[in-house]
């Protein structure tokens, strides 16, 4: 999977995670692979409940722990295993080298605490900066973002901020210690589009400038297909397609990649009379999969599909899909 | 079916419609202002089509669709449902139109009382509204299920049992029981997934086939709206700013926030992403407590003129079906 001299700055194999509940075990994550190359932005679709939030925060130590139990791994990043990392070694990756920005602005801030406060903390925590060095660098941080005034607003409260405006602090935090990687959990989700225009415009204006690695979550194909170079598509807790942005969409290869594509409807183009649908219901993962876990919704599936989890494999270069069907030749792939 | 009428029968004709939210401050909490949710909006909506209400969070479309069924009490306007005067009718006169309009409501979690089963749930309207038999009922509610796509294994079974998709059919099933013309659907996918989104709106679709419906579908989902809506309104800060049919909204969009607003619209392929000539707005909604004077877009217009500083602009028909507020449209078309 490995392609070109970059190398990568993340690089997560098998990771899985379960959680205990009262009502049985849930399987969200299961033999999730993949990498992250410097400067790259990698998009991750999927639907709720693939997986997708859960395995960034499972890379973190973020999943409360019990319930959750992550096995697998490693994941290397910076030379180090985070998975068997010490919470004190955690520590100084989380907010400093790896930044996470969280879906809903309206949450993700303390809302006794002034906006300064916040930008100012991991500044003060990770790089040892003194008060008035921080709140510098906190005022070119806001800048940064593109909010006006910004010296001023450093002393206002979250309340006072839009939901744009608030993204665009946790942004500006996330930001702060220079990270190597941003890890972006549906950052626009909650906005409306002309927002989430804006933020859009704003990261890829970011990570031009500051050279960063991106992980953009999301459930918006039309967001990926703007923002992303590589794409993961995740099902039922695992990778079911990987591929180059450019690539996937125009020849996609997983029956649900290629049915996703068509149940989005458009504001341009022609307009269908009647929209394409995916029937049945996302897979409710009690244990670990013995099978396909699209099969049920899968208007290609075959005895196979049923018996066994198909593995990832490649069809092309940097481009790997995790089905026994080929879309070109209408069958079962020789496999 | 309507003899004297030429043309399509309106079912719902709204003017005027303004709802205002007080604010009440000081230490002796005087009116101190209001929250002008909806301002100054008049529509007509036809039998049988399906009016899409598009906008950002906050510009009104949902407050606007309550005050079109009367879940509020108006500030100013008269909004006629089936040929009815509604807008100042009192809570026991409204109770006998109820069933002729409907709801489906955004959150299929929040809207369905979790201690009730899903017969109880689908089955309340029936109670209160008619004098049909626990049998008699038993069996609409088996009917509605079939309608909906839901199982009748389930009718037994209580919300939490369901996934958010099947809710939602659940929403929808309870709102056709007392057969209504007219269903105000407020966002009904945005709790969705996309997968299941689609399912929703095939379903209502084939529903508004099959018993005549006619909808008002709130969203904020500009490519969902192109897909279900026959004609769509615009909505800014508590006004309409465009209304026109659906093919020529989107293919010839007037109004300059509704330009921006289909712009700003990720498309789903990559190549045509970077090609696409996008008008990204600057800044953010203005508060609706405190609009700016003149055109409620001024502030964050990409095309803004000195009159629109100072005036409102009118909302006006510039093109048969087409009705655009804007100072763009005053000058220029009044020539041609």
């Amino acid at each position: 999977m490995l392609d070109g001299a970059t190398p990568s700055v993340l690089d997560v194999k098998d990771l899985k995670t379960t959680f205990k509940t009262r009502g049985g075990a849930v399987h969200a994550v299961n033999n999730v692979s993949f990498h992250l190359k410097a400067g790259e932005l990698l998009g991750v679709v999927g639907e709720s409940g693939s997986g997708k939030s859960v395995t960034m925060m499972s890379l973190l130590g973020l999943v409360p722990s019990p319930p959750a139990r992550i096995t697998g791994g490693p994941v290397m990043f910076e030379g180090q295993d985070l998975l068997t990392a010490s919470d004190e070694q955690l520590r100084k990756v989380r907010g400093a080298r790896i930044g996470f920005v969280f879906q809903d602005p309206m949450t993700s801030l303390n809302p006794v605490f002034s906006v300064g406060y916040q930008l100012m903390e991991p500044l003060r925590k990770h790089m040892g900066m003194n008060k008035t060095r921080a709140r510098a660098r906190a005022t070119e941080l806001l800048q940064l973002v593109g909010i006006p005034d910004a010296a001023r607003r450093l002393d206002d409260y979250p309340h006072q901020f839009s939901g744009g405006m608030r993204q665009r602090v946790m942004i500006a935090i996330a930001l702060a210690c220079d990270p190597q990687v941003l890890i972006a959990d549906e950052p626009t989700t909650a906005l409306d589009v002309t927002i989430q225009a804006q933020i859009l415009e704003l990261m890829k204006d970011l990570r031009d400038k500051l050279g960063m690695a991106v992980i953009w979550i999301t459930h918006d194909l039309g967001v990926i297909a703007g923002i992303a170079d590589r794409v993961l598509v995740m099902y039922g807790g695992q990778i079911v397609e990987h591929a180059p942005v450019r690539e996937l969409f125009a020849n996609p290869k997983h029956p649900y990649t290629r049915a996703l594509l068509q149940t989005v409807p458009n504001v341009r183009g022609e307009r269908a009379p009647r929209l394409r649908v995916i029937e049945g219901q996302p897979p409710i993962l009690r244990a670990a999969p013995t099978a396909c876990p699209f099969r049920d919704r899968c208007e290609h599936a075959f005895d196979r599909c049923s018996r066994e989890n198909p593995a990832r494999r490649p069809v092309g270069p940097v481009h790997d899909v995790a089905c026994f069907w080929d879309p070109e030749t209408g069958a079962a792939r020789d496999v | 079916m309507f003899d004297n009428t030429t043309d399509r029968r309106v079912l719902v004709s709204v003017s005027g419609l303004k709802m205002y939210f007080p604010i009440f401050g000081g230490i002796l909490s005087r009116h101190v202002g209001d929250v002008k949710a909806v301002d100054d909006v008049s529509f007509d909506i036809y039998e049988g089509e399906t009016l899409g209400v598009v906008g950002e969070s906050g510009c009104g479309k949902s407050t606007c669709g309550r005050a079109v069924l009367r879940l509020y009490d108006l500030t100013a306007g008269t909004v006629m449902v089936d040929g009815t005067d509604i807008s100042t009718m009192g809570q026991g006169a409204l109770r006998k139109i109820r069933p002729v309009m409907q709801m489906v409501f955004q959150d299929p979690q929040a809207c369905l009382n979790p201690r009730m089963s899903l017969a109880d749930i689908i089955g309340e309207p029936l109670v209160e509204h008619t004098r049909l038999s626990k049998a008699e009922r038993r069996d609409r509610v088996y009917d509605l299920m079939d309608a909906v796509g839901l199982n009748r294994d389930f009718a037994n079974r209580y919300p939490h049992e369901f996934s958010g998709g099947q809710r939602q059919r659940i929403g929808i099933a309870r709102a056709l029981a007392l057969n209504p013309k007219f269903i105000v659907c407020d966002e009904p996918i945005a709790a969705l997934d996309v997968s299941i989104q689609a399912q929703v709106v095939n379903l209502l679709e084939d529903l508004q086939k099959e018993f005549g419906l006619t909808y008002l579908f709130i969203s904020h989902d500009l490519s969902m709206v192109r897909h279900i809506a026959d004609r769509v309104a615009v909505m800014y800060l508590g006004k309409i700013v465009e209304l026109a049919p659906r093919e020529g909204l989107y293919r010839d969009p007037k109004h300059p926030y509704t330009q921006a607003l289909l712009s700003a619209v990720p498309e789903p392929d990559p190549v045509t992403h970077d090609t696409a000539n996008r008008t990204v707005l600057k800044g953010d909604v203005p508060s609706p407590s405190n609009p700016p004077t003149g055109c409620n877009f001024c502030t964050r217009c990409p095309r803004v003129m000195e009159i629109c500083r100072q005036q409102d602009p009118e909302f006006r028909e510039v093109e048969p079906g087409r009705f655009v507020a804007c100072h763009l449209f005053n000058e220029s078309e009044t020539a041609g």
